[in-house]
């Protein structure tokens, strides 16, 4: 008997030790084959999917997923690489550029894609009746494109062309260097007109969805989640690492900062403001320069701001280094020109602190210590960190200048309104660069354009502007640029620089590879990967 | 009462005419417009987006337009949301905020009124200070401070929540728990502080000593008499609670990312996005008129002092 339950005995661990061996296994192949899912804070729920009505930084994320365009975007330095377009050549002195297109290129639902595509796509971007809000970016630079969009001439105004099925031509208003890195930019997505066609407005809607990107939309719950997994169809699928991207419409910082922490998502393109001082230390925080400038803008027509003296003053009399570290925090740059750090541009040196030259300057001006300078305000959209920002400016203004400043602030469309309209004194104004070039941030400030609500002129500037834009890539072409910078800053100081933003990142970069940070803080989702 | 139902049915639609109608107004009065952006547009590409959406008409034929496609059913595209009708959003959105807003008003009443009656029943004793010791701090403590610290506590420390999250997976009852919490607590409190005071004028009433005098029970003459009596004020504060809950739960939306409708409430508005504001604005008009109309059937019932012609 003893010896008959000691045999089962044995058979009964005999049989558990197999059967664990049995486990392991499977969970051996379990691991292997796990899809690597990657989740991340989008901020905000996008406004749409199609390239050419949207307008954001969280419907540029999902567009890079979604769709490619003649260039795309290097995850390293935001330089542009080959997309859609194999390779590409400037001819008639810059002005003409003829490319290649990619062979074997198909849609997600098999459709070819090819030079004409191109042509369509553009065509549609700019057709009033599709309403972009973008279309002003391609009217920059393709010859013919702003007649057509404002309904002054046809569609063949527009000056671009398949040559054969696999080439395609664009003639610019001028020689433009930037426009190839412009190119990766949504305004200039390629898009199914074939889906479009069939399914009109509803043909981002996940059953219908047709794109070209290293992606395919797998489902779209609005205000919750959209998640994309990769396009078989794609050319480089192969470098596609992750089986699934999940964006997540998180607008409360604190929330997100918790999913973080709680590993719920695995890239925060935010940090909550109330604690960077704590958060900026660890290993996973990065802040990053970023192509903007903060800045306050001045109404150049109005007593006493109509006086250059006045505006250098007021830039001169506050500090910038005390503002960023005690108040912003984040690992902002004092800033004393308009346009950021940029290779190969020789910077404006601005006009730094200088409190007794500030003073000296209103004195001339007619305000002796401050006395006669009629009270004015600052206008801000609401925020607390705007908020906090003004009230340094105004404390600083006051105690190193005699200049009494009250603030003002309104909710955004307001504020938007008030600014456009040029009904301020000073406002608070911000501008992220489109691309890498200094005159992303120049020739909003040319006299009569809309962004320009500080009424800014100075025909000096127009025309080096004007001058830059039909000049090649070069040297003498950005020592143009600058000089009309030093016009506008150094000299006429037509807006007041405060600092250039950064961008902020969490993300375990020991976890996660393709990663890294640039001035366009763009992150193709094509790149990343999971680090064994 | 069937006339008076009737009645009180049709009453209605002058009355969303004129929400509509100031609405519009006030919308339209606003400075801004829904295509503003940090970047000033070329007029010509303003023209054009404006043309798109027939903004570019007499702002009275607009309204007339808009009037035509509500009695079609159609409240017009989202201008934000360029993908969607204002009818998907609402419908998308609406039901969740129904769903939470329900079960936290549900909530709210069966806790505040179990609330309510202990502390009347036990007026002055350990009880009722307890009961209106945790009344005082739901109504003073508002949700945007309950929620993250809900957060803290039970995601972030013990790890036995989720963060946030609505209804998805096979855990997704937990989701509900906190925003559960978090939007029910001023109810509950306000209800509680209601029943108590109501439980506690009833059961001096004539009619409850008569039924003490007549040899009933304790429980039954709280079951029976008192509470029903003590439920009239109670009610008449449910049909303003339950549209303030559904409307007033945008805060506990953004916390715990809620697709709700809350929260457009509130957008909308700042985004100038005319079509949503105004379907947002008849959808909770209606909820409200509802509730209203609800509220004063059940008082017939419960008060039969009251009848309706």
């Amino acid at each position: 008997m003893k010896k008959a339950l000691l045999a089962l005995l044995a058979a009964l661990m005999a049989f558990a030790f197999v059967s664990c061996g049995g486990k392991e296994e499977a969970a051996e192949v379990a691991k292997v084959k796990e899809p690597v899912e990657f989740r991340l804070n989008n901020g905000a729920e996008p406004e749409s999917l199609d390239p050419h009505l949207i307008q954001g930084v969280p419907e540029h994320r999902i567009y890079e997923a979604l769709f490619e365009g003649l260039i795309i975007y290097n995850y390293e330095d935001a330089s542009p690489l080959p997309g859609v377009a194999e390779s590409w050549e400037a001819s008639n002195g810059g002005t003409t550029y003829t490319f290649k297109i990619r062979k074997g290129l198909v849609w997600t639902d098999g459709v070819k894609i090819d030079a004409h595509t191109v042509v369509d796509s553009w065509i549609r971007m700019l057709d009033p009746a599709t309403g972009s809000n973008y279309a002003w970016f391609p009217n920059m630079f393709i010859k013919g494109a702003e007649a057509f969009n404002s309904g002054e001439a046809g569609a063949d105004s527009v000056q671009i062309r398949a040559i054969d099925d696999m080439t395609f031509q664009m003639d610019l208003l001028g020689p433009l260097p930037y426009v190839i890195g412009a190119l990766a930019h949504y305004s200039f997505g390629i898009v199914p007109m074939h889906a479009i066609e069939k399914y009109g407005n509803d043909w981002t809607k996940p059953e219908n969805f047709v794109g070209n990107g290293p992606f395919i939309l797998e489902s779209w719950v609005p205000q919750d989640k959209i998640t994309v997994v990769p396009n078989e169809k794609y050319w480089d699928a192969e470098a596609v690492k992750l089986d699934r991207v999940v964006y997540l419409p998180i607008e409360d910082q604190n929330t997100s900062h918790n999913m973080y922490l709680n590993g719920e998502i695995d890239w925060d393109t935010t940090a909550p403001q109330d604690q960077i001082e704590q958060i900026q230390f660890r290993d996973d925080y990065h802040a990053t320069p970023q192509l903007g400038t903060y800045y306050y803008v001045f109404q150049n027509e109005k007593k006493p701001f109509d006086d250059p003296r006045v505006r250098k003053a007021l830039s001169m009399g506050f500090n910038r280094k005390n503002l960023v570290e005690k108040i912003t925090k984040a690992g902002q740059i004092p800033a004393y020109s308009m346009v950021p750090d940029m290779a190969g541009y020789p910077a404006t040196s601005g006009n730094y602190e200088d409190i007794n030259q500030a003073k000296k300057l209103l004195a001339e001006a007619g305000y002796p210590g401050g006395e006669g300078f009629p009270a004015f305000e600052i206008l801000y959209n609401t925020s607390e960190g705007h908020k906090k920002i003004a009230e340094y400016i105004q404390s600083e203004w006051k105690n190193n200048l005699g200049v009494n400043v009250t603030l003002l602030n309104q909710e955004w469309a307001t504020y938007l309104s008030t600014r456009n309209m040029g009904d301020f004194q000073v406002a608070r104004a911000g501008w992220i660069g489109d691309y890498q070039d200094p005159n992303t941030f120049l020739d909003m400030f040319i006299s009569g354009t809309p962004m320009n609500g500080g009424k800014y002129s100075n025909p000096k500037y127009d025309e080096l502007i004007s001058k830059a834009a039909t000049m090649a890539d070069g040297p003498e072409r950005m020592s143009v640029l600058a000089q009309a910078e030093k016009i506008f800053i150094e000299e006429d100081m037509g807006v007041m620089p405060i600092y250039y933003y950064v961008t902020i990142n969490m993300i375990d970069l020991n976890k996660w590879g393709g990663f890294s940070f640039n001035v366009l803080d763009t992150h193709p989702p094509k790149d990343i990967y999971l680090k064994k | 009462m069937t006339k008076y139902i009737l009645k009180r049915f049709l009453g209605m639609i002058p009355t969303l005419l004129i929400i509509t109608t100031v609405a519009f107004i006030i919308m339209r009065i606003a400075p801004g417009g829904p295509f503003d952006r940090e970047r000033a547009i070329p007029p010509a590409v303003q023209a054009n987006i404006e043309a798109k959406y027939h903004l570019d008409e007499p702002l009275i034929k607009q309204y007339f337009r808009y009037l035509g496609g509500i009695i079609r059913g159609d409240f017009g595209p989202s201008y934000k949301y360029k993908d969607q009708t204002v009818t998907d959003l609402i419908s998308n959105s609406l039901p969740h905020s129904l769903l939470l807003g329900t079960l936290a008003l549900m909530a709210a009443t069966f806790f505040g009124v179990l609330a309510g009656i202990i502390a009347a029943l036990n007026q002055n004793t350990w009880l009722d200070y307890t009961a209106m010791s945790i009344a005082v701090f739901g109504v003073s403590v508002p949700a945007f401070v309950i929620g993250p610290v809900l957060m803290l506590i039970f995601a972030m420390k013990l790890k036995i929540l989720p963060t946030s999250g609505w209804i998805t997976g096979p855990d997704g009852w937990k989701t509900v728990l906190m925003p559960l919490i978090a939007l029910s607590m001023s109810y509950f409190a306000s209800i509680a502080r209601l029943s108590r005071s109501s439980v506690l004028e009833v059961i001096r009433s004539d009619y409850v000593r008569t039924a003490k005098a007549k040899g009933l029970s304790p429980t039954m003459i709280i079951l029976k008499h008192v509470l029903k009596g003590a439920m009239l004020p109670v009610v008449s504060y449910l049909g303003i609670a339950y549209s303030g809950i559904i409307t007033g739960s945008v805060v506990i939306e953004q916390i715990f990312r809620i697709p709700g409708l809350g929260r457009f409430f509130v957008q909308s508005s700042l985004n100038r996005d005319y079509t949503m504001i105004m379907g947002v604005i008849i959808v909770y008009s209606t909820v409200v008129i509802l509730m209203n109309f609800l509220v004063d059937i059940l008082y017939s019932f419960l008060d039969p002092r009251i009848s309706y012609q």
